[in-house]
């Protein structure tokens, strides 16, 4: 792989975490010197970004994102998924494994990081399927994919359960050996099959609609946590939905047992009522929930109870998800939209502030993935991954004008405040206010 | 009026224009030549992507009868079975230039994306496990018929409440109406929020078909489909049909005035005996009878009435 010099860089007058502003020195793709220091630091040809009203957060992570390639390169390649996850303020995403071939092997781990470093975005890390072929019934080769280049931590199934107890038993067991992680798509099938794709309620009983209640999700919590504790092992709780599922956490989590949770973004704003048109977009698993749910959700993002937003950016072909309700396809997009709903919806209000931001988005994400080179503070020494923030831009989402190769966004049209106007993936610049920038190679 | 896709979308006004059209309508049955020449030139597709004997073959009259140009295609073997997409079907239908499609889907809201996607008029045939309008407007052009106007009067509704189509439709259309309905059903065959939804739309709801019979002016049995039985709804089809049956021993419970309806097709001794299915009191026949009538008016409405006139 080809690479660039990247010239020194000084950003000027940044609130740095938004906790007071500083100049922010960047050399050979690390941070060289923060405060008044920096520009004394700078060597002759630094260039100079003009920073002032902008929020400095370190690059955010995602630990939950859906490429596609292999397999479904029409819905995204690992190139589109990395502008799009560029422009949304990303500098590293760790790549669910259900493609097509599943990653359930070294060698198709390292293909996947190689498309990454390929296309240069951003960091890609694949996450390793839990079973072969995510058929939930053999371990995958869990060490192995870990022994690779690409250095799996994190295993999960999602899109799936790992819904036998024992074989979940035996993952978190297996990966304590290199410090892994198994990332859990809580779904009792037996509870909400295949067919469930509205949360069960009123509204799925008057939709009819297969119902997805939410006990479905909380029994498998409610099993994992203690299948941690018993093994002793780390547990995460992937797109975490109901009220009963946090509760659950907020318990486990008191109890000293080493589990993590994410929410994606749409959980936290959207709610089931956007269901009643059968508009296919809304169409997620697990299903967009009450009102009530989501604030639960919200609360509990700000008290710490879950870890962190992860954006299950799961893209899809138009084809897919022009079918009837049940018959399309669950996702939608999330990459280029995260920051805007946590600010619009966490930050604006008061509710947190740049700080947790960076927390849950990216120092968090990266403490759960063992991701040595992203999430660190934003310190002399540290990487150069970053992302500037304008707190202050607002602008209607218009999905046309997406990196992603789908247009599965449900955000088209709304308002968000907040958005990321500088990504920089050590210290290179890889997106500039939604515009993308040259990949590495 | 465009589309019939629920009758949520319907005042109490329209639905009673509806059924007052369809008993003129009724009339071109006892004729020797049923012919109108209402929809003469316009050309009305049965799309049904499920199977259907007596709706399709209901509307597929309906049509005829008012001079339509009908076609009836089914799923099986059409693009969507090789792969295309619901969109790109339907489109790719309606770019032949019907004035309407009639819809039988087994998903719910099919009916309401098509109507998204292209111009024509659709009517919902039956929509998964969400509604049947059409079956609702004629059981209640069929109710109406026997007891008269349905204000005040109390209807219950029995059975597999959960997977019915007919339910829905019918609770909303009896309710417009000003009728009082108690749905009853075990449990596990009750939709799911049906306490909230039950107070939010101001019906009962009751798991004690006993208790319920002596009171109403008609019961509506809805047929328990087969395929629930495996399904952990209830324990066995004998357990089933002696609590939730209408059996001969509850038809004296029933006040002497009351009628049964059944939309069809019925298990005769798990959801309803023969004797009840046969009662002279039965409007099951009645009701197959008025579904040409009504589905006639539905068409006169969608394509014929007031501002549809060409």
């Amino acid at each position: 792989m080809k690479r660039t010099t990247t010239p020194p860089l000084l950003i000027r007058g940044a609130d740095v975490l938004g906790e007071g502003t500083q100049d922010v020195l960047l050399v050979d793709g690390r941070i060289a010197a923060v405060g008044t220091q920096a520009r004394d630091d700078a060597p002759t040809g630094t260039g100079t970004l003009h920073a002032e009203g902008l929020v400095l957060l370190p690059g955010l992570v995602d630990l939950h994102t859906h490429l596609r390639e292999p397999g479904r390169e029409d819905a995204e390649t690992v190139e589109s998924g990395s502008q799009a996850a560029a422009a949304g303020g990303f500098t590293a995403v760790l790549a669910m494994a259900n493609t097509s071939p599943v990653t359930d092997t070294a060698e198709i781990a390292e293909t996947v990081l190689d498309l990454g470093r390929r296309a240069g975005y951003v960091d890609v890390h694949p996450v390793g399927a839990v079973t072969k072929g995510l058929a939930g019934e053999e371990l995958a080769e869990l060490g192995l994919m870990h022994r690779s280049r690409a250095r799996v931590t994190v295993f999960s199934d999602d899109g799936r359960c790992v819904h036998d107890a024992r074989l979940m038993r035996r993952a978190l067991e297996y990966v304590k050996a290199f410090d892994g992680v198994v990332s859990q798509h809580a779904q009792d099938p037996r509870l909400a099959d295949g067919t469930a794709c509205c949360h069960e309620g009123e509204l799925s009983g008057r939709l009819g609609l297969p119902g997805w209640p939410a006990v479905a999700e909380e029994v498998v919590v409610a099993r994992d946590v203690m299948l941690a504790r018993h093994t002793g092992s780390r547990v995460h709780i992937a797109h975490v939905s109901t009220a009963g599922s946090v509760e659950v956490v907020r318990w486990a989590k008191k109890q000293g047992i080493d589990v993590t949770a994410e929410v994606t973004p749409h959980h936290l704003m959207l709610t089931q009522d956007l269901l009643a048109g059968y508009d296919p977009t809304f169409k997620v698993n697990p299903p967009l929930r009450p009102t009530e749910d989501a604030l639960v959700l919200q609360e509990a993002l700000a008290d710490g109870t879950i870890d962190i937003v992860a954006t299950d950016h799961a893209p899809h072909a138009r084809q897919d998800k022009e079918h009837a309700f049940v018959d399309a396809a669950f996702g939608m997009l999330g990459l280029e939209t995260a920051l805007g709903v946590v600010s619009t919806l966490m930050v604006q209000p008061g509710r947190m502030g740049w700080a947790d931001v960076a927390r849950v988005m990216s120092t968090a994400p990266a403490r759960i993935a063992r991701l040595s080179t992203q999430g660190q503070g934003i310190t002399p020494g540290a990487p150069a991954n970053l992302t500037l923030v304008d707190p202050t831009r607002k602008g209607t989402v218009d999905r046309a004008l997406s990196k992603s190769l789908s247009r599965n966004n449900p955000w088209h049209g709304r308002e968000l405040v907040g958005a990321p106007h500088l990504t920089l993936l050590r210290g290179r610049v890889t997106a500039r206010e939604g515009l993308v920038w040259g990949g590495e190679a | 009026m465009k589309h019939l896709l629920s009758i949520a979308d319907l005042s109490a006004q329209e639905i009673t224009s509806i059924l007052d059209t369809a008993v003129s309508m009724h009339e071109v049955q006892d004729r020797d030549v049923k012919k109108l020449p209402t929809l003469r030139g316009r050309t009305i597709i049965n799309f049904f992507f499920e199977d259907s004997t007596r709706t399709r073959s209901s509307f597929e009259i309906a049509g005829k009868w008012m001079s339509a140009d009908t076609i009836n295609l089914t799923g099986k073997g059409t693009s969507v079975s090789k792969g295309e997409s619901l969109r790109d079907t339907v489109l790719t239908i309606a770019a032949m230039g019907v004035d309407m499609m009639i819809v039988r889907h087994p998903a719910s809201g099919a009916p309401q994306q098509i109507a998204q996607w292209v111009d024509c008029s659709i009517v919902n045939a039956g929509d998964g496990t969400h509604e049947h309008p059409s079956q609702a407007l004629l059981d209640a052009y069929s109710l109406r018929r026997a007891l008269g106007e349905l204000t005040d009067r109390h209807v219950a509704i029995v059975g597999d409440l959960t997977h019915s189509r007919v339910l829905r439709s019918n609770l909303l259309c009896l309710r417009k109406l000003g009728a009082a309905v108690t749905v009853v059903a075990p449990p596990t065959l009750m939709p799911s929020g049906i306490a909230s939804w039950a107070a939010a739309d101001g019906f009962a709801v009751s798991y004690d078909l006993d208790a319920v019979l002596p009171t109403v002016d008609a019961v509506m049995m809805l047929r328990v489909q087969r395929e629930r039985m495996s399904g952990g709804y209830f324990p066995t089809a004998k357990e089933y049909a002696v609590t939730y049956g209408l059996t001969s021993g509850r038809l004296a419970r029933l006040p002497a005035h009351a009628v049964i309806a059944h939309p069809g097709p019925m298990n005769r001794g798990l959801e309803i005996s023969a004797d009840a299915a046969d009662a002279a009191r039965s409007l099951v026949l009645d009701q197959v009878s008025a579904g040409v009538a009504v589905r006639m008016s539905i068409l006169y409405h969608l394509l014929a009435g007031e501002g549809n006139a060409q």
